[in-house]
């Protein structure tokens, strides 16, 4: 179960405003989703280690060369308010 | 030209190596047909030029035969959206590591396939540009997320394509649609320039007609990529598959995973695949995978968790959509509301919270003991049999809109591909035949899924191959389904 409250707290966390629709919606389908996750608890999983990756592989180093990386200007190509070569935001404090 | 149709990669490119046949002629054929596309197959539809655009001139084995992108890997100059309203308009300035291995062997590209959102879904329902149609009935779903990949190799709309694998989503919409679908080992591929879903989890691969151009294409794909910290390759490389028997092989039939929810027809084909494998020389024995049917629950914990975080950088400041200019934390959330559909959301939100303060252990922290527990379930496995079979889905495909009120319906289609991404190995889909759905229709094609151990490519290819000879499955017959 997850309550209307939790809902909006990880809401707030995730950065989505949802409509007050998509609230109730979402509290119903997380909820049920979360019962079935909840199934977990019955894996004994006593002195187990976490896996977090599969491969085979661990510390993959190459030499740290300097080498050419994207252009200023095609990094900013696709930004929505490209200013004086960065990246222009709003302030972030809203305007009085 | 209809004979382009029916052929193969592979006969293709031997045509154009035998000069039957120019790779210009092969080109504007393909175009014709994506032109055509009444499946809302693609998202972005080359031309002439835009196909070329990048492509070596190479005499290779696979030079000139054009291929569907799923709409997930970066291209540069070319739209990439992952079928999300946030990448809405974006023109990557950099080409996936996959596709410029494509490209290099001379393949032209016909266009970019829809997906689920960010490669979210079992469905293809959650692409913000439409639902794509399964062309062996289009009242029907390809599967997903790669759907639409699926969809125009099934339904003569492309020769071959690229897709993506995170929890079944070539091999499910692979055996929806009557063709193979190959999910490599985690890190047999680069992932460098594949929109990030579930890192630990996703990986590239072939969706074709037959076995033999899925090694043909995954020969081309594999490899170390200095771009990839993850990526390791496949020692040895691939060879065409050529095994007519499976003498001294064992197959591994987990019975406990197939107690329920499976269609009666799929467990007939599946049954009837079973009996072809004893016929080429190959042993059948019941395998436990004890901890496999708690993977839909360990992967919704941790895809998720991964989502939520690859999922942050869309925020409205760097590319893609922004929603509003109020202030800053206004123009996140309002972006990121409006830029992202249902599904996407409900992941964010379920993987936020899993990490989050006061939960990781419960979720997060358990999740990923329950994944090793599975990974060790499959290292067991492997100890007495080379290979684990099950069917690709318990379902053949289902109608549009029948799953999409409840999630937790939609995600057990993915039951028998989850634990077998989880431990990272290889696996493939091949059509084991027709067989009636549930509540009556058309009959429609199911999926056989072959999974080996790591890195054991060719060895699942060789198998697979043999089987696909036995089976003797027309591919041919949804060919007609892509155009009006």
């Amino acid at each position: 179960m997850i309550e209307r409250e939790q809902v909006l707290h990880v809401a707030r966390l995730s950065r989505l405003r949802l409509s007050e629709e998509e609230i109730d919606t979402l509290t119903g389908e997380l909820s049920s989703v979360l019962d079935h996750v909840d199934k977990l608890a019955e894996v004994d999983i006593e002195g187990v280690e976490p896996t977090s990756h599969v491969v085979p592989l661990e510390n993959v180093l190459r030499d740290d060369e300097p080498r050419p990386s994207l252009d200023r200007e095609v990094a900013l190509s696709q930004a929505p308010d490209p200013h004086d070569g960065a990246f222009r935001v709003p302030s972030p404090q809203a305007e009085a | 030209m209809t004979s382009l149709l029916t052929a193969s990669g592979a006969e293709t490119a031997a045509r154009i190596t035998a000069e039957e046949v120019s790779a210009t002629e092969v080109l504007d054929f393909w175009l014709e047909r994506v032109a055509g596309d009444r499946l809302n197959g693609y998202l972005w539809q080359a031309d002439r030029e835009s196909a070329r655009s990048g492509v070596a001139d190479s005499d290779g084995p696979l030079a000139g035969v054009p291929i569907a992108i799923k709409d997930i890997f970066c291209t540069e100059g070319v739209p990439t959206t992952a079928a999300s309203k946030i990448l809405g308009g974006y023109v990557p300035p950099y080409t996936a590591t996959s596709v410029d291995h494509l490209r290099t062997a001379g393949m032209p590209m016909l266009g970019k396939t829809n997906m689920d959102e960010f490669a979210m879904g079992s469905s293809n329902e959650n692409s913000a540009f439409g639902a794509c149609l399964n062309p062996w009935d289009t009242s029907r779903v390809p599967g997903g997320s790669s759907g639409g990949s699926a969809a125009v190799v099934a339904g003569g709309l492309a020769p071959w394509s690229l897709g993506t694998d995170t929890g079944g989503s070539i091999r499910q919409p692979a055996g929806f649609c009557g063709i193979v679908g190959l999910k490599p080992t985690y890190g047999a591929i680069s992932r460098f320039g594949m929109i990030a879903f579930a890192s630990s989890l996703d990986q590239c691969g072939p969706l074709t007609r037959d076995v033999t151009d899925a090694a043909l294409l995954l020969s081309a794909l594999q490899g170390r990529d200095e771009m990839d910290s993850t990526s390791v390759g496949i020692e040895g490389g691939i060879e065409t598959p050529t095994a007519e028997r499976l003498d001294g092989l064992t197959f591994g039939v987990p019975r406990d995973l197939m107690r329920e929810g499976i269609e009666a027809g799929v467990l007939a084909r599946f049954e009837d695949t079973l009996l072809r494998i004893a016929d080429l020389g190959g042993e059948i024995v019941d395998i436990e995978l004890p901890h496999a049917e708690h993977a839909i629950s360990a992967y919704y914990v941790l895809a998720p968790a991964e989502a939520s975080t690859n999922l942050s950088r869309y925020d409205g400041v760097r590319y893609g959509l922004r929603a509003s200019d109020e202030d800053l934390l206004s123009m996140y959330e309002v972006t990121r509301e409006e830029g992202f559909g249902p599904e996407v959301k409900r992941r964010i939100m379920l993987g936020t919270y899993a990490l989050s303060s006061g939960y990781y252990d419960a979720y997060y922290g358990r999740a990923q003991r329950v994944r090793t527990r599975i990974v060790e379930d499959f290292d067991t496995a492997f100890d007495r049999v080379d290979f684990v079979v099950t069917p690709t889905s318990p379902t053949v495909a289902f109608k549009l809109g029948e799953k999409t009120a409840d999630p937790w319906s939609m995600y057990l289609s993915d039951i028998f591909t989850v634990p077998i991404s989880l431990a990272g190995l290889p696996a493939i889909s091949i059509p084991a035949g027709l067989a009636e759905p549930e509540g009556g229709g058309p009959d429609l094609p199911v999926g056989f899924q072959i999974a080996a151990p790591a890195f054991a490519e060719q060895k699942l290819l060789e198998a697979s191959y043999a089987l696909e000879q036995a089976i003797g499955f027309d591919g041919t017959l949804a060919l007609e389904g892509g155009v009006e």
